[in-house]
C-alpha cells in the first residue's frame, strides 16, 4: 500500500508526507501524494477516439421550502437505449447538513461524491469546525473543474448541491456546468436528461409557502413528469417498490425520507395521474 | 588535545527518556476509560480551540498529553491514514490496531532517529459493537504500544490516576457516574506536585476547566461526539459557567 511509503527510516510508520504541514483539504492531499485514487484517474483524454459507453444518471430535482431545501432524483441509469440500472441512488447525504445529487456519467460521478464526502469530513476533522455552506459549494466546484479532460471526452458530470444554511436558517441550492462554474439557484433546480420538463413541472407547482412534506411531494410531481418525457428517467416503480430518493435537509440536518413514508405519497400520486395524466391544473384567469 | 568524548548508547537513550518523560510530566493529565455505552474522555484543558482530545475515524478517537505542536502533527498524520485508508478500502477497514501500529513505528523512529524525541503520549481508542470489542492503545514517546483494558491514564499525574481507577473503575458505570470519577481523580492528583500537600484545599473542576468526548456505541457511523456546555453542566451535576477563555493546553 502507498501509505507505507516511507522517505526516510524503515517500518510501516508514517510516511512523511502524511506529517507535514499542508492543507486540510483531503482532495489536495490526495492530488499531491497519491493521485491514482482520485475519481477519473487513468482515464486519460485520447483525441479521435469515439467517448467509452458508460452508464448515465439523469434527472434529479431540488426545490426550498421555508427553512429547508429538498432533493429528489429517479432511479434509472441509461447505457445508450439500455436501462442499465433500475434503483441507482443519484441524491447522497454530502454532511450533516447538506446533499448532493448527479446527473451524467454515474461511475466518475459517484467516486466524486464520495471524495466530497471525505473531503467535508477531512476538513471538519482537522479544524475542528464544519466549512461554511458556501465554501462547500466552492469544493464541489473545484472538484468538477478536474475532470474537465473527462467532460471534453463524453464522461461529464453535472452536480446540484443544497444545503442549509446555518447563518440565513434558510435551505439553498447550488448549480454548476462542466467547467465548474456554480451558481446558486433560487427557489427549485433541476439536473440532468429529464431535467427541462421537471423544471417546467417545478416552476408550475413551486410556492412560497410549502411545508416539507408538500415540498417532497411537487419534487415527485416533476419526476414524474421528466419521466413521462424522457425515456432515461425512471417513473416510480409500483411493482417493485422502487421510488425516488428523497432527502430533507433543514434546521434539524439531513434526513433521508424513508421508502415507507414514501410509499403513500408516491401511490396516491399515480393515482392522481391516473384519473389526469398531465398532472394538477394550474389555474388561470377566467375570462 | 582533547580525549574523544564517549557517550554510552545507554545512556544516551536514558538521556532521551528522561528528557521526554519530563516533558510529558509536566502537563496536566487525559484519562481514557470505558462505560457502559462506549468510551469516555475527559481532560483537564481550559482551551476551547486547542483540543487534546480529537475524532480521527467513524469508531476511533485519539488522546494525547505532552507539546501540542508534536501531537497535533501526530493526530493530523493519523486523520490522513484514517481517512485515505477508508478512501480507498471501505469505511470498515480503518481500525485502531493499525493506526496504533502506525504511531507506534513512527514514535519509535523519532526517538532512535532524532536527537530530541517528542515528549507526547497518546491513546488510541475504537469502541465497537460491544464492550469486549473496545480496544484501547497507550502509545509511548519510544514507540512503545500497550493494549490496555477499560481505562488509561495520561500525564503527570497518570500514576496515582491509573492505581486509583483499578479500584473504582467499573465497565457498567453510566456516563454520569463515569465522568463523576474521571474529574473526582483529575481534581484529586491533577495539581502541580508542589501543591499537593495535605495542607492544600480539595479542587474542583469547573466545566471551562474540561474538554470531554465521548465515543458513543449506540450511534450509527460516526461515533464521536464532543460534551461541552449545557450538557457538560448537567452531567456533572452543575450550573453552566463556561467563558470563552482560551488557555494553553498544556
Amino acid at each position: 500500500m502507498s501509505e507505507f511509503r516511507r522517505g526516510r527510516g524503515s517500518g510501516t510508520g508514517l510516511p512523511d508526507a502524511y506529517l507535514a504541514t499542508g492543507s486540510s483539504s483531503f482532495t489536495e492531499f490526495l492530488a499531491a501524494h497519491d493521485p491514482s485514487l482520485l475519481p477519473g484517474a487513468g482515464l486519460t483524454y485520447a483525441s479521435g477516439v469515439p467517448p467509452v459507453q458508460a452508464p448515465h444518471g439523469t434527472t434529479v430535482v431540488a426545490l426550498t421550502f421555508p427553512g429547508g431545501a429538498v432533493m429528489a432524483g429517479d432511479r434509472r441509469a441509461t447505457m445508450g437505449n439500455i436501462i442499465a440500472q433500475r434503483d441507482i441512488e443519484k441524491v447522497f447525504q454530502a454532511d450533516e447538513w447538506s446533499c448532493v445529487g448527479i446527473a451524467g456519467t454515474a461511475g466518475i460521478a459517484v467516486e466524486m461524491v464520495r471524495l466530497f464526502q471525505v473531503e467535508l469530513e477531512h476538513y471538519e476533522k482537522i479544524e475542528g469546525v464544519t466549512l461554511s455552506l458556501e465554501g462547500k459549494a466552492n469544493r464541489l466546484s473545484i472538484m468538477l473543474r478536474g475532470n474537465l479532460t473527462m467532460a471534453m471526452q463524453g464522461l461529464a458530470v453535472i452536480p446540484m448541491f443544497a444545503g442549509h444554511d446555518e447563518d440565513s436558517g434558510q435551505g439553498r441550492i447550488f448549480g454548476y456546468d462542466v467547467t465548474g462554474g456554480r451558481y446558486e439557484e433560487h427557489r427549485h433546480h433541476g439536473i440532468g436528461s429529464g431535467s427541462m420538463f421537471a423544471r417546467g413541472s417545478l416552476k408550475k407547482l413551486w410556492r412560497e409557502d410549502l411545508r416539507p412534506e408538500q415540498a417532497v411531494e411537487v419534487a415527485l410531481e416533476a419526476l414524474y413528469d421528466a419521466a413521462d418525457d424522457d425515456s432515461a428517467t425512471g417513473g416510480p416503480d409500483l411493482a417493485r417498490g422502487i421510488f425516488p430518493v428523497v432527502a430533507q435537509v433543514d434546521a434539524d440536518g439531513f434526513r433521508r425520507w424513508g421508502e415507507e413514508e414514501l410509499d403513500p405519497i408516491v401511490r396516491s400520486l399515480v393515482a392522481r395521474r391516473s384519473e389526469r395524466p398531465d398532472g394538477p391544473v394550474v389555474p388561470v384567469s377566467e375570462v | 588535545m582533547s580525549v574523544p568524548f564517549y557517550v554510552s548508547p545507554e545512556q544516551i537513550i536514558k538521556d532521551k527518556a528522561d528528557f521526554a518523560r519530563k516533558g510529558i510530566a509536566r502537563g496536566r493529565s487525559v484519562v481514557v476509560m470505558q462505560y457502559v455505552s462506549g468510551i469516555l474522555f475527559v481532560a483537564e484543558n481550559p482551551s476551547r480551540a486547542l483540543h487534546k482530545i480529537s475524532e480521527i475515524y467513524d469508531r476511533i478517537a485519539f488522546a494525547a498529553v505532552g507539546k501540542y505542536n508534536e501531537f497535533e502533527n501526530l493526530r493530523v498524520a493519523g486523520v490522513r491514514l484514517a481517512d485515505v485508508r477508508g478512501y480507498s478500502y471501505d469505511r470498515r477497514d480503518v481500525t485502531s490496531r493499525s493506526l496504533a501500529n502506525a504511531y507506534a513505528q513512527t514514535l519509535g523512529t523519532i526517538f532512535t532517529e532524532t536527537a530530541k524525541p517528542y515528549e507526547v503520549e497518546l491513546t488510541v481508542a475504537e469502541v465497537g459493537a460491544t464492550a469486549a470489542d473496545d480496544q484501547l492503545y497507550r502509545l509511548t514517546f519510544d514507540g512503545s504500544v500497550a493494549d490496555e483494558h477499560g481505562f488509561v491514564a495520561m500525564g503527570g499525574s497518570a500514576e496515582p490516576i491509573t492505581a486509583a481507577l483499578s479500584e473504582r473503575w467499573n465497565e457498567n458505570a453510566t456516563l454520569e457516574a463515569s465522568l463523576a470519577t474521571a474529574v473526582d481523580l483529575l481534581a484529586t492528583h491533577g495539581a502541580a506536585p508542589a501543591t499537593t500537600a495535605d495542607s492544600t484545599p480539595r479542587r474542583t473542576l469547573t466545566p471551562a476547566q474540561l474538554e470531554v468526548a465521548i465515543l458513543d456505541r449506540t450511534r450509527p457511523r460516526r461515533t464521536f461526539r464532543r460534551v461541552n456546555g449545557q450538557r457538560l453542566a448537567d452531567l456533572l451535576g452543575v450550573v453552566d459557567d463556561s467563558d470563552e477563555a482560551a488557555g494553553d493546553p498544556n
